[in-house]
């Protein structure tokens, strides 16, 4: 309604429906989302980077605890749900390509098929942390290392693993729980036709933030689950 | 701009994805294996190699404007400096020894 509004008070009465009248043209409108969304990013980058930095300090300091404590993790689980997030940037990015091209029941199924995948690897990583609760190695009072074999003052840098560990892929997680209904809600516009080949920038603009969750997951899992498995 | 109408192959997605498993089997198996000091690099190496792969072809920063490629070289360099100050920091003040203890 405000468009057509717009539309009449320009006197420009061949706009794209989907252009807001402070934009000159849509793909000029299309930069702006594109460099935002980048610029939301890498506010991302810097939220995780502080847990990255600290992981680099305390594994440096603690590294025997941290070999330990990563053996403790199951990489079968983790190797699978990287390949399971990496499927879901496939399907993501397929999904992109079909609302480009204006195909809307391809764009829903491709959408709909990441929103699947990205709710497996939240259920095997459900079943991962029930596996460390039943194990105690949640960080706090009922914390034990002995499955670790450490042993006295050696099995405290232990918990900062496993508060690491929670904290990285907790918030990893907590990424991809807001990510799943994000993405439900552009399939539903998707399939109400809401994107044509001119104006489909929001399926773009979750494309991209579903991809740099992925790349999270890609620096994750071998800084968590790989150290010191030669030895 | 008329990059903005890009529109990638399915052919070139399935080839980064195809690569972006082969490299995941690949930091698995280089985990198993005894590369002295250069396990983590290693490891590092692989996932950074995914995430440029991810970045250019998936994230269609390749086909983007430069203004969104100096975005994303500005988060590096923030992360470089966040990482780097920290590490410098308890460096100079003697708190980290050698490692393994």
């Amino acid at each position: 309604m405000s468009s057509v509004a717009d539309a009449a008070a320009h006197g420009a009465e061949r706009h794209h429906p989907d252009l807001v009248h402070h934009f000159e043209s849509l793909p000029a409108q299309k930069e702006a989302a594109t460099l935002g969304m980048w610029v939301f990013i890498a506010q991302e980058v810097m939220f995780f980077g502080g847990l990255f930095a600290a992981y680099t300090i305390y594994r440096h300091l603690y590294f025997h605890a941290f070999v330990q404590s990563s053996r403790h993790l199951n990489l079968p689980l983790g190797a699978i749900n990287t390949a399971v997030l990496i499927c879901s940037s496939l399907t993501m990015a397929m999904g992109v390509h079909a609302s480009a091209l204006g195909r809307r029941r391809a764009t829903v199924a491709w959408l709909l098929l990441t929103v699947a995948l990205g709710s497996v690897f939240l259920g095997i990583k459900a079943v991962e942390y029930k596996d460390k609760f039943e194990h105690h190695l949640v960080p706090g009072e009922s914390f034990q290392a002995e499955e670790l074999h450490l042993e006295g003052p050696a099995a405290r840098p232990a918990q900062i693993f496993y508060s690491l560990y929670f904290a990285m892929t907790g918030l990893h997680a907590a990424h991809m729980v807001v990510g799943i209904p994000i993405i439900l809600t552009i399939a539903w516009m998707a399939h109400r036709g809401r994107f044509s080949p001119e104006y489909h920038t929001p399926v773009e603009m979750t494309g991209l933030y579903w991809h740099f969750v992925d790349i999270i997951w890609i620096f994750l899992f071998p800084l968590l689950y790989l150290i010191g498995r030669h030895h | 701009m008329s990059s903005s109408e890009h529109i990638v192959s399915p052919v070139v997605y399935v080839g980064v994805f195809l690569a972006l498993m082969a490299l995941t089997g690949l930091t698995v198996f280089a985990s198993t294996v005894d590369l002295g000091m250069w396990n983590t690099p290693v490891a590092l190496l692989i996932a950074v190699t995914k995430a440029v792969l991810v970045v250019l072809f998936f994230m269609h920063l390749k086909y983007s404007s430069r203004l969104a490629s100096l975005a994303v070289g500005a988060a590096l360099l923030w992360l470089l400096l966040l990482i780097a100050g920290v590490v410098a920091d308890y460096l100079s003040r003697g708190w980290v020894g050698s490692p393994g203890t």
